[in-house]
């Protein structure tokens, strides 16, 4: 099935700077492990070396963070999108 | 207007505010609220205006450069509205001085530029029960909400560790589009005006995201976490911690992590230089290497660096490179010891780049 992620700005130099990537997948876990396949450099990025998702990588599917639905378990469909959210920091001040 | 009223502008009057910085997102806000009638405006800043301010402070003038930030912002809201109290504290806002100063605020607005300030005044709110009327840019993409407002949810609930140094570029790093603080500042004014009328619905448990150069806006739904260590039950952070240490370099995070702010990769610098960056490039091989290929990077071979260590700027940014990445590597080891932070080992060396970057260049 081919979702659709949401790539935010501090990651899109890793997606040839996509702002969104279509990628297969029938759980969020999945999804995300195949937009690392496609962009392997953005595997650091979004987990941990113990294989985990980065704690302040937060994941969205439509507007519900996955920690609250089933986590990486997630199933998603074609009408979903998938989002990264990162933390940003800049107030510019 | 009916919304607001006489009661509603009595309140305005009646509340005071405290603005975390006086920058890109400070300036709209203080502008509005200072226009809006609110009766006291605190505001925390400790720099100085300067000419690449102006593009998107617009509280400052080219008059103010060289003056306070603060000093500027007073005399242009008290010019605005001779009847707003305008309290300036210039100080760097940290664990002892934060509680105080928030008690005798009603509404939190951060402005900040930097992790550890941000989670310094999303703890200070969860522990002062102050509302946080949050804003954060990045580039063309913005974010805002509304934290630890009675029952909703905190930045930490959102974010449970800020990420590695490095991980994330800085303003800095990756400028910004000067309108960009405008929209998301004078969003954060219109919630903190609403939060003090009691109008409407405010941004609480839902985060804003816009995009500048789409012209898009989405929303998520945001949980408070009941797990969250400080405003969760029971919480596990009771008093103000060390925010520095804890958005520094932490034993959880891997030797990548760490190792990122001090590497960059060819087509990086390809892009950088391509850009006309201030990048000065630093050459650790010896003079007969740099004979057959260079970048026309200053050269002292690494051995000499000990002793040559002076002729190097710590401000400017510091490209480091040898043949294939080993010796600059040393060199970025050396130079961090002796102080230098802004600087970077560029990966796989100039070999790297003729074989990605520029083939005609001879290889050894």
């Amino acid at each position: 099935m081919s979702i659709k992620i949401m790539i935010p700005t501090p990651l899109r130099q890793f997606t040839d700077n996509s702002d969104s990537v279509v990628v297969e997948g029938h759980s969020v876990g999945e999804v995300l492990k195949n937009l690392c396949v496609a962009y392997a450099p953005l595997r650091r990025h979004l987990y941990a070396d113990d294989g985990r998702l980065r704690n302040f990588v937060n994941v969205y599917v439509n507007d519900e963070d996955i920690r609250y639905l089933q986590k990486e378990a997630t199933v998603v469909s074609e009408k979903d999108v998938v989002s990264i959210i990162p933390s940003i920091a800049g107030g510019d001040q | 207007m009916p919304e607001v009223g006489m009661d509603g502008q009595k309140k305005l009057k009646a509340a005071s505010v405290l603005l975390i910085g006086a920058g890109g997102l400070g300036s709209p806000l203080g502008l509005y609220l200072a226009a809006a009638g609110v009766g006291r405006i605190g505001i925390v800043d400790f720099d100085v205006v300067d000419y690449s301010n102006l593009q998107r402070q617009i509280l400052h003038s080219t008059k103010d450069v060289g003056r306070p930030k603060l000093a500027s912002a007073k005399e242009k809201l008290e010019a605005l509205n001779p009847f707003v109290k305008v309290e300036t504290y210039e100080m760097h806002l940290n664990s002892e001085n934060a509680l105080d100063l928030f008690s005798r605020y009603d509404i939190i607005v951060d402005g900040t530029d930097n992790f550890p300030t941000r989670y310094l005044v999303n703890d200070a709110c969860v522990l002062t029960g102050k509302p946080n009327v949050y804003g954060s840019i990045f580039r063309f993409e913005g974010q805002a909400s509304v934290f630890a407002a009675k029952d909703g949810p905190c930045y930490r609930c959102l974010y449970p560790e800020p990420p590695p140094p490095g991980l994330v570029p800085s303003c800095a790093e990756g400028g910004v589009l000067g309108i960009l603080p405008g929209i998301i500042g004078t969003i954060q004014a219109n919630e903190t005006v609403k939060l003090i009328i009691g109008k409407g619905e405010p941004l609480i448990g839902r985060l804003l995201l816009f995009d500048a150069l789409k012209m898009k806006f989405r929303e998520l739904k945001l949980r408070r976490n009941p797990d969250c260590p400080v405003c969760g039950v029971p919480r596990s952070i009771t008093k103000l911690i060390d925010y520095e240490a804890f958005c520094g370099v932490q034993p959880g995070w891997d030797a990548y992590a760490r190792e990122q702010q001090y590497e960059i990769s060819v087509e990086d610098l390809k892009k950088r230089l391509d850009n006309k960056e201030d990048l000065f490039i630093l050459d650790v091989r010896e003079p007969q290497e740099y004979q057959i290929c260079n970048l026309n990077g200053y050269l002292i071979p690494l051995r000499d660096l000990p002793k040559r260590i002076n002729e190097l700027d710590t401000a400017k940014e510091i490209i480091v490179h040898c043949k294939v990445g080993g010796r600059s590597r040393q060199a970025v080891e050396f130079m961090k010891q002796t102080g230098f932070r802004k600087i970077k080992n560029l990966v796989g060396g100039i070999d790297e780049w003729a074989e990605r970057i520029d083939p005609s260049m001879p290889r050894y």
